[in-house]
């Protein structure tokens, strides 16, 4: 007897012409490492779906057991072991696109389409999906067909998207200029641009472009004419602190790996951007590939690295295909390749693809997805900085970290470190999304206020809403009220006020939006993204998503409250990675911060913002 | 050079480089309780119901897999420790239907003596005992009841680890976390040979032997120790006895095997009760094979072969004996065959 059998697949038909496919995949990857992932994506992509047929040839291709290759796909949200429709429409369902009303639209994509969740129309065209932040929260409420994003969704808009399909008329993502908007549409700062100087002037795909604009020349100044210490310090008198959400000091950082006289090292740019609310790297891969692999470059002579990846989120479809060419031009002109610049320093860079999975923008779970297995992170220390890919001493950076090194070098450290705060030198990318007028991206000197950044950038709050409260620096991050309006936007004065700066994202929510029910779309997305290693969190996660749906439906109790408390102090304490240890403080500052409204939800059934249906 | 030492619940504890707290406080004769941990397999630190309390550290930290250091200051039962232990607790029991009293796990099941030592019971949000969970009862030696995993991993880290077997991981994500074999098959078809290592890495009921199910609990049962009667390896087992029948086998952690089987060894000792096997010598009489006492039985061997070598010749007689007994008796067997018989025709089946 068995219960359930969740894998249960109609045997596979392949064609003799797919089965070729899938051998030449094998082959073309035979001795590449950490092949699992590219070559599951491949076969994907050629034969729409992994079976288990497929999933035994490729173990036996590959010489990896089935079971470590049905746990590796099983783990990442976009692989999937039975056909799907021909176009696949994940619709978000995290806090940016929720308080823009996802949830309705999800039901109304239901109507629409006449199926219901993970169901395919009957004529074979359309899955529908839920997916987790895609990165695109300037054009919120979104979603996003195979490559393609479709934002500032309506019934209206949705139904002529669907019909276009039907006609045939699906855009081809590769002649897109960019994902959502050009950044000229943006409010511009009157300071200078340090990373997206180029972006929306340059031919992201030309790298003549980039030369005109004085690129590759940092590389050269540092292979030419710097030792590789003398760009570790460089790096930290900038006193540039990571923009991947934690703010480590990158010199320092570089400074760790440089001495280690293990070979090789890697460098990996982190492009995972799965933070919700967070689009910033984005806007750089899409706009001004080529400032990436230099930084990378520069980041690899720094300290002795001879090889990169790029690890990119699996949804970022044209941010993968700039990069990939980006690479193959500089390959081409010698920027990337063996001996650069006449030197002995050689370097060259891979793009690896992430399939639908936040936590493997955590360092040690993307090493470990590069190395082809399940997103777990790995215990710290080791820091991959000594022990990461591979065993070996990796740095891990995230992409506007290492856009900014090259004109670090160019223009020195001490240039750098006169721009933004004490605390958080050099420009940053802010990311204001939400209720405000004109959500947008804007690089200005660290330490703008969060007025400012609502009111100059975002074109203040939409009309007819007044604020109410910030989600700062992503999900994982407290919630700040007006109080906080005033508060510099950097690391230090952030997490003063019990919130983070992170990826520098700001999501505003006006007086329509529940904080209850705002909660609630949190620990959704923490309840899906969690990777289930260790038990706090596993559990945990869900534990709050229940509780708090509780809440939200009028059947809370007191004692819910107390749970909720009880349980955040012991998944701060007990889980294993960043991840568990912060998914409870959107609920800890959001009960902090609005007691009441908790309390009227469970003992007044009263939902202030009469958003949720109680009793 | 002088032993590092640390501060252990206010003790100083001296220890060796390399070893992890939990290591430093067995030796210690301090008690940390364990679940996802496993010996000689790599330390995953994952079910955190070992954390403890390092001075200086943001958060608890797992004793089984956080080296020791010097000067480290250690509480093992802080107040911040038992909250969060029991929250872990509380999560693995919420997790499945820990429905102790018809489970096979009962009274040597380490969820349940954690439960029982931290005085936690099944809390108030675990799911309805309906709930369904995964459930596989399809071949002849193990059921697989994920009603009472906990997803410690053990029988991954058994399988790849100890046995290097591949034929099972971690599955899926989160909380839809779950064990599988490759494309979540059954283990029956899939690369699974069913050497049970699994199910004694188990730390709870989720995996377990089918022919010991609902046959004893585990203080009904005695153990003997013997070794296992199949191949030359000479694997140490436990045989699990009830009344004087087997109810299962086990290995036993000592060399040559340090607690692994395969197949043959755990599940294939059914002979033992089979109502064909042999109890006596049997002699033909009169066409009739019959049973005898082992008097007349080696009376008429002996007769015989006396009868035959002064007849034929020693060379027309052949001895072949089993792997499946020990070298001394082999030894001695060859020995009888060569020196009393005569004969260099002697052989054994060293294929199980
Ligand atoms: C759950 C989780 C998700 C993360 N996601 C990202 C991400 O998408 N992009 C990123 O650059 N860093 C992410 N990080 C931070 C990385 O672990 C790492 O600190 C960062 O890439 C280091 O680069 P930096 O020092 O340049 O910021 C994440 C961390 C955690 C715990
Ligand atoms: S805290 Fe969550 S995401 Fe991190 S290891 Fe544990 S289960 Fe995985
Ligand atoms: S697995 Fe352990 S805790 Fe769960 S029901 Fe069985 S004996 Fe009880
Ligand atoms: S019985 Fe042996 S081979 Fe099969 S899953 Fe268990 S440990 Fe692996
Ligand atoms: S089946 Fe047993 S050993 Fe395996 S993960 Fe579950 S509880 Fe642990
Ligand atoms: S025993 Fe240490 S984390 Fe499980």
């Amino acid at each position: 007897m068995i219960t359930c059998s969740c894998a249960a697949t109609p045997p596979a038909q392949l064609t003799p012409a797919q089965w070729e496919k899938i051998d030449a995949i094998i082959a073309k990857y035979k001795d590449v490492p950490g092949n699992l992932m590219p070559v599951l994506q491949e076969v994907q992509e050629a034969i729409g779906y992994l079976p288990p047929e497929v999933q035994d040839r490729l173990a036996e291709g590959l010489n990896i057991p089935g079971s470590h290759i049905f746990g590796v796909m099983s783990f990442y949200s976009m692989y999937t072991w039975r056909p799907k429709g021909k176009y696949v429409i994940r619709f978000c369902e995290s806090p940016p696109c929720h308080v823009l009303g996802a949830e309705n639209l999800l039901q109304m994509a239901q109507e629409e389409l006449g199926i219901g969740l993970n169901q395919t129309t009957p004529d074979g065209l359309f899955t529908l999906e839920t997916s987790a932040c895609l990165g695109v929260c300037e054009v919120a409420p979104a979603m996003q067909i195979n490559e393609v994003v479709h934002g500032h969704l309506t019934r209206e808009r949705f139904r002529q998207i669907i019909a276009d399909y039907r006609a045939g008329m699906a855009p081809d993502y590769t002649t897109l200029t960019c994902t959502t908007y050009e950044i000229s549409r943006y409010k511009q700062p009157p300071t200078d641009l340090v990373l997206l100087k180029n972006v929306g002037k340059i031919d992201p795909e030309n790298i003549d472009d980039y030369l005109a604009a004085g690129g590759w020349q940092a590389l050269k100044k540092a292979v030419t004419t710097m030792t590789p210490e003398q760009v570790v310090e460089e790096v930290k008198t900038s006193g540039i602190r990571g923009r991947g959400g934690a703010g480590f000091p990158a010199g320092l950082k570089w400074s760790f790996t440089r001495p280690l006289t293990v070979t090789p090292k890697y460098i990996i740019c982190n492009a995972d951007e799965g933070e919700p609310g967070t689009i910033k790297d984005r806007y750089i891969m899409e706009g001004d590939p080529q400032k990436i692999l230099e930084g990378m470059a520069i980041a690899g002579y720094a300290v002795g690295a001879s090889q990169g990846y790029i690890y990119v989120r699996g949804e970022y479809y044209l941010s993968k295909h700039r990069l990939a060419k980006a690479i193959e031009q500089a390959r081409a002109r010698g920027f990337l390749g063996k001996n650069l610049f006449g030197t002995d320093f050689s370097f060259d860079i891979e793009v690896r693809s992430g399939f639908g999975c936040y936590i493997c923008g955590e360092e040690t779970a993307l090493i470990e997805s590069i190395e082809g297995k399940r997103g777990y992170p790995r215990m710290k220390p080791p820091f991959p900085g000594v022990s990461g890919l591979w065993g070996k001493p990796t740095i891990v950076n995230n992409v506007e970290t290492l856009a900014s090194v090259p004109a670090i070098i160019e223009k020195g450290g001490a240039w750098y470190k006169s721009l933004g705060t004490p605390d958080t030198t050099g420009t940053k990318i802010y990311q204001i999304i939400g209720h405000v007028a004109t959500p947008q991206i804007v690089e200005v000197p660290a330490g703008i206020t969060l007025r400012e950044l609502i009111d100059t950038y975002g074109g203040g709050m939409r009309p007819g809403s007044t604020f109410k409260f910030c989600q700062t620096g992503g999900a994982s991050a407290g919630i700040v009220t007006a109080a906080a309006l005033d508060t510099p936007l950097d690391f230090g004065s952030l997490a003063q006020v019990g919130g983070a700066l992170g990826s520098g994202t700001m999501l505003v929510a006006d007086q329509s939006v529940c904080v209850v029910d705002f909660v609630r779309a949190v620990a959704k997305f923490f309840a899906h993204e969690s990777c289930g290693q260790c038990t706090p969190c596993r559990e945990g996660t869900p534990l709050i998503l229940r509780t708090v749906n509780r809440i939200c439906r009028g059947q809370g109790t007191l004692e819910d409250l107390a749970l909720l408390e009880r349980l955040g102090a012991a998944m701060i304490d007990a889980s294993f990675c960043p991840l568990g240890q912060t998914a409870p403080a959107p609920f800890l500052s959001a009960y902090k911060n609005f007691r009441q409204e908790f309390e009227d939800h469970i003992t007044k059934k009263v939902c202030a913002a009469g958003v949720c249906r109680l009793g | 050079m002088a032993e590092p030492t640390l501060t252990l619940n206010g003790r100083t504890v001296a220890f060796q480089p390399g070893q992890t707290i939990l290591e430093v406080a067995q030796g210690a004769g301090v008690y940390i309780p364990t679940l996802c941990y496993m010996k000689d397999t790599l330390p995953t630190g994952s079910c955190r119901v070992c954390v403890v309390e390092v001075e200086g550290a943001r958060t608890l930290l797992p004793a089984c897999a956080t080296q020791a250091a010097a000067n480290q200051v250690i509480q093992t039962e802080s107040p911040r420790v038992a909250a969060a232990r029991r929250m872990v607790l509380e999560l693995a029991l919420a997790s499945g239907n820990h429905n102790c009293l018809i489970c096979e796990a009962n009274g040597e099941c380490e969820l349940q003596a954690l439960a029982y030592r931290y005085q936690v019971p099944t809390p108030a949000f675990a799911a309805p005992p309906d709930t369904p969970y995964y459930f596989e009862d399809n071949n002849s030696m193990i059921v697989r009841d994920f009603s009472k995993c906990i997803m410690c991993g053990r029988c991954v880290r058994g399988c790849t680890e100890r046995q290097v077997n591949d034929a099972i991981a971690i599955g899926y994500r989160g909380s839809h976390n779950k064990i599988v074999a490759k494309a979540d098959k059954t283990y029956i078809e899939s690369d699974c040979v069913f050497c049970g290592e699994c199910v004694q890495s188990c730390p709870v009921g989720a995996l377990l032997d089918k022919n010991a199910i609902g046959q004893g609990r585990s203080w009904e049962r005695t153990t003997v120790r013997t070794v296992c009667p199949y191949c030359g390896v000479g694997c140490q087992l436990e045989v699990h006895v009830k009344d004087d029948r087997i109810l299962k086998v086990t290995g036993a952690d000592a060399v040559p095997n340090e607690g692994r089987l395969c197949v043959k060894g755990r599940f294939g000792w059914h002979f033992v009760h089979h109502p064909d096997r042999l109890t006596t010598p049997l002699l033909r009489k009169n066409g009739e094979l019959t049973p005898v006492s082992w008097d007349e039985a080696l009376d008429y061997v002996a007769a015989r072969l006396t009868e035959i070598k002064a007849k034929y010749g020693p060379g027309q007689i052949g001895g072949w004996c089993s792997a499946r007994i020990t070298n001394e008796e082999n030894y001695l067997m060859q020995k009888f065959m060569r020196a009393v018989l005569g004969t260099n025709h002697v052989d054994h089946c060293a294929r199980l």
